[in-house]
């Protein structure tokens, strides 16, 4: 992977691609991801962070609690080339929305609502009762116990795994494959219907079936060092969040 | 000046302190033939008991026996657990707190205040988590909050060594100021009645002593119903004394009383050690 | 007044918070009821596609045919129709781009406009005749007749030994070879990634130093989360050319290098999944069998991996079912040919890596693949 480093310049960052894909730079690649990112983000948090809370706090045990548990815990673990399949025959197909970076996000958002509740659920479950009892032993309705002390207690666990989740987003190549990446598209989307080219959809493009392998091979070297980068990225800003939140929750 | 006086009266009202009816004045709590069970289990077997205003009552028996059940059935505590069925009476100033439908919740656990047996603090500041209670019940005048904070800490004994560190971590004091910083916390809300589970199991002697005085001075403001395995604590502190055992409240007589001259057996050898 | 308004927000924000739950709820079991719908689609589907028909003579008594019969036929493995349970008889193959051989041009027409007509006569003259033909030169009440074919039955989809979704005239859907292919890349990823994953779960756990420990779980945990076209990428540089060298393989993609990508993926979760479980140990156990006079190993043999098996147990769970979904790293190192494996060292295809290759052509493949993956 160190032969990435070589490649690795402000071009290869800024550029389009050129002379099919085996010089020029990789940044509408990293746009279309970053776009990607934040729109499943979009679709995935406030709902998945919602029925979390829902989910833990306000759902009594009993039979709906565990089949919805069961149901999220399946959709977590099918593969995501499923979602893909999915997301094609629903988003793209069923309400025909094309090849376009909102039928991605959503793709995506559907793929990370699991992890999504899931993290909350269990960020919420952490927070030990005493802090609840104390809170209600006060007067305070439910609701106010949950976003005054529950929430701010468990939320540096929750935005931790929230930002490994965009990590696990960043990476995923199955489920843009037929949703909203393009093969080849130097230039930049005008709206969210438009197609975008996405980090590793263009890696796998590039090593596998690009139109000059051999020549593009430092092409593909450099965008898998970025792609690792990003990840590196997420989760370095994850574990200082971590320590700055849990800093601070002590103290407000 | 006289706006904000105006403004204090009105924030009395949103608190909303109820006296106690006349003819109830003596009679603080009752609780007449409460069964409590948790899914199959008896946990509470009719309970009747009357605990005066301004007493300490406290509540003595073996482990497992139901003191911390029935002390938390007194705010409806046991409701957040699932699977708790209810049934009797329980009366504060003359009101049934499970059936009367125009005493919400909320409004009886600002009533009812309670501590723990561990502090349990937020992970707030000092002074936030005594405010915490004043602004969940929709306080937010600023002033009022700091004097009654400053207050509460004095009332719990805790001003002093707090003072100059209000803004600081809760979590840097030591577990007997934790435990008075969480009994200035139930005090800041103003409730009329107490309620402590173990709340000096967790301490060391000195701080034992502390909460003790305590407990002796809010005597005369508050209705103190105290659980503890302690038994000179509970001689010392409390005015009536209550023996609990397997789910039945089997004695309920004066400390003195129960201490000294026992009616029953199980209530003599629990308290001179040869319970078995 | 004021309180008035909290209440109706706090009401508001109570309601919302009860209908994401719903919402997701109906979300989820929508998504599984259409993947279901969807494949389920399969089984009203005939393998011949729509705008193609299968014809024979009128008098011949064979009128239904599997898709497998009529792939043999095609590929003249099948050359009687006795085989077939029809009369003795030779079977004549015919395409429609055949028919120039038995007319001219001419006779054809121009624009084609005999065709069908030209089509019928000669189905009709040979009786031994089966046709390929568009739909549209398939004439009514004519001579000839079109054959019914089986639809796709499960039976058929788990024996078929051959994954062919284009072929013509009938489309082949056997699973059989990609489950094969899942099954050997999935198989030989465990095996590669058990014994190093939980060996290095121990010395991670118990044995090695704080400092050590401290440096290489945010490591491994930072390996979990690199994309797996990053791996895929990386068995294609690396692990590829390598197996090709060691073994002399005309190619390097094959099964072997598929399983060594995969081990390599589901390396870190085995490892800090189980090295989780064994840390999570109570000390006070470890310290009661070491009194007894334990030592080290008899103790992590007998207490501590008894104690956290549950846990190594989850974490194999994980690997394999990281394992089993992966789709584009093994789309990248596997060759993807969907025939049935004889050894490790051939091309294979898995299920995952199918649908990525072949999206859109079929709904089988999540009809397989939920039935797989629960
Ligand atoms: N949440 C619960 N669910 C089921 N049973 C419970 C629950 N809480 C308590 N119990 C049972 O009710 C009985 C009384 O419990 P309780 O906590 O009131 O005892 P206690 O007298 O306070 O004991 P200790 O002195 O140890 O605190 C016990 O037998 C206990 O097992
Ligand atoms: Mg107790």
């Amino acid at each position: 992977m160190l032969k990435g480093i070589g490649v690795i310049s402000w071009e290869f960052l800024t550029e389009m691609p050129k002379d099919g894909m085996t010089s020029g730079g990789i940044f509408p690649a990293i746009v279309g991801t970053l776009l990607l990112v934040l729109g499943s983000m979009l679709v995935a948090f406030p709902i998945g962070i919602m029925s979390g809370i829902c989910m833990s706090e306000y759902v009594k045990d009993g039979f709906i609690k565990r089949f919805v548990t069961v149901m999220t815990n399946n959709l977590a673990g099918i593969p995501s080339i499923v979602f893909g399949l999915f997301g094609m025959e629903f988003f793209v197909n069923e309400l025909k929305w094309g090849d376009s970076i909102i039928a991605g996000s959503f793709t995506l958002g559907l793929l990370a609502i699991p992890i999504v509740i899931r993290i909350t659920e269990e960020s919420l479950k952490s927070v030990s009762k005493t802090f609840r009892e104390a809170s209600m032993a006060l007067g305070a309705t439910k609701l106010q116990t949950t976003y005054k002390v529950v929430l701010p207690i468990a939320m540096p666990n929750i935005v931790t795994g929230l930002i490994l989740s965009l990590s696990r987003v960043s990476g995923e190549t199955a489920p843009i494959l037929f949703t909203v990446a393009a093969y080849f598209l130097p230039k930049l989307p005008n709206s969210i219907f438009d197609q975008v080219m996405a980090l590793p959809y263009h890696l796998y493009v590039i090593s596998t079936s690009g139109t000059n392998i051999e020549a593009s091979r430092h092409m593909a070297y450099g965008t898998a060092l970025v792609l690792i980068i990003i990840v590196l990225m997420f989760n370095l800003l994850a574990n200082w969040l971590r320590k700055y939140l849990s800093r601070k929750v002590k103290m407000n | 000046m006289e706006k904000q006086f105006k403004d204090k009266e009105s924030i009395e009202d949103v608190m909303q302190m109820q006296e106690p009816s006349k003819q109830n004045r003596t009679v603080k709590i009752e609780s007449r033939n409460m069964e409590l069970y948790y899914g199959e289990f008896h946990a509470l077997k009719g309970i009747n008991i009357a605990i005066k205003t301004n007493s300490v009552a406290a509540l003595i028996g073996p482990s497992g026996c139901g003191k911390s059940t029935f002390l938390r059935s007194l705010n409806r505590m046991n409701d957040l657990i699932d699977g708790v069925k209810i049934s009797g009476q329980v009366l504060i100033d003359g009101k049934d707190i499970y059936n009367s439908k125009a005493l919400r919740i909320e409004e009886l656990r600002k009533k009812v205040g309670m501590v723990f047996q561990k502090p349990n603090p937020f992970p707030k500041s000092i002074f936030e988590n005594v405010a915490y209670g004043l602004r969940v019940n929709g306080i937010s005048h600023k002033s009022f909050i700091e004097e009654r904070v400053e207050r509460s800490l004095k009332q719990a004994a805790l001003w002093d060594e707090v003072k100059d560190k209000l803004k600081k971590s809760a979590f840097e004091l030591s577990g007997g100021q934790q435990q008075r910083l969480c009994i200035a916390r139930a005090l800041a809300i103003e409730p009329s009645v107490l309620l402590m589970d173990e709340p000096a199991s967790a301490l060391d002697p000195i701080s034992t002593a502390k909460i003790e005085e305590l407990i002796y001075e809010l005597k005369s403001d508050y209705t103190i119903v105290i659980v503890t395995h302690n038994m000179q604590q509970a001689g010392r502190v409390s005015d009536m004394t209550a023996f609990f055992y397997l789910g039945e409240l089997v004695e309920y007589d004066s400390t003195k009383k129960i201490f000294t001259n026992p009616e029953d057996l199980r209530t003599q050898n629990y308290i001179t050690g040869r319970f078995g | 007044m004021k309180t008035i308004f909290k209440k109706v927000i706090s009401k508001f924000v109570e309601g919302l918070l009860m209908m994401s739950g719903t919402v997701t709820t109906l979300a989820v079991l929508f998504i599984v009821f259409y993947l279901f719908k969807e494949s389920l689609g399969l089984f009203n589907m005939t393998p011949v596609e729509d705008s193609y028909s299968v014809l024979v003579n009128k008098n011949n008594p064979v009128k239904k045919l599997s898709a497998q019969q009529i792939k043999l036929v095609f590929d003249q493995e099948i050359t009687n129709w006795k085989q077939l349970g029809g009369n003795d008889a030779e079977i004549e193959l015919f395409r429609t781009e055949d028919i120039s051989n038995y007319y001219s041009e001419d006779e054809i027409g121009k624009n084609f406009e005999h065709l069908a007509q030209r089509i019928n006569e000669h189905i009709e003259k040979h009786r031994g005749i089966i046709a390929f033909v568009a739909s549209e030169y398939e004439m009514k009440n004519a001579a000839s007749v079109p054959l019914s074919v089986d639809k796709i039955t499960l039976l058929e989809l788990m024996k078929g030994k051959e994954w062919f979704p284009t072929a013509q005239p009938a489309a082949q859907f056997g699973v059989l070879p990609l489950l094969m292919g899942t099954l050997l890349v999935s198989l030989g990823a465990i095996l590669l990634a058990l014994p190093f994953g939980i060996a290095a779960a121990i010395y991670l756990a118990e044995i090695a130093d704080t400092r050590f420990r401290n440096i290489a779980k945010p490591l491994i945990e930072l390996l979990a989360g690199i994309p797996s076209v990053v791996f895929g990428f990386f068995g294609l540089v690396v692990i590829v050319p390598m197996v090709q060298q060691w073994f002399n393989l005309p190619v390097g993609e094959t099964a072997l290098a598929g399983s060594i990508v995969l081990g390599i993926m589901a390396l870190p979760t085995i490892i800090t999944v189980s090295e989780d479980a064994l840390h999570n140990t109570p000390r006070s156990m470890k310290e009661a069998s070491l009194a007894l006079g334990a030592n080290k190993w008899q103790t992590i043999l007998r207490v501590v991996i008894p104690y956290s098996i549950s846990g190594i147990t989850t974490a194999v769970i994980l690997g394999i079912g990281r394992a089993i979904g992966e789709t584009m790293a093994v789309l990248m190192v596997t060759g993807n040919a969907a025939v049935i494996p004889h050894s490790i060292l051939q091309p294979v295809r898995t299920i995952p890596a199918t649908i990525a290759a072949e999206l859109g052509e079929a709904p089988l493949e999540d009809y397989i693949l939920k039935h797989c993956s629960f």
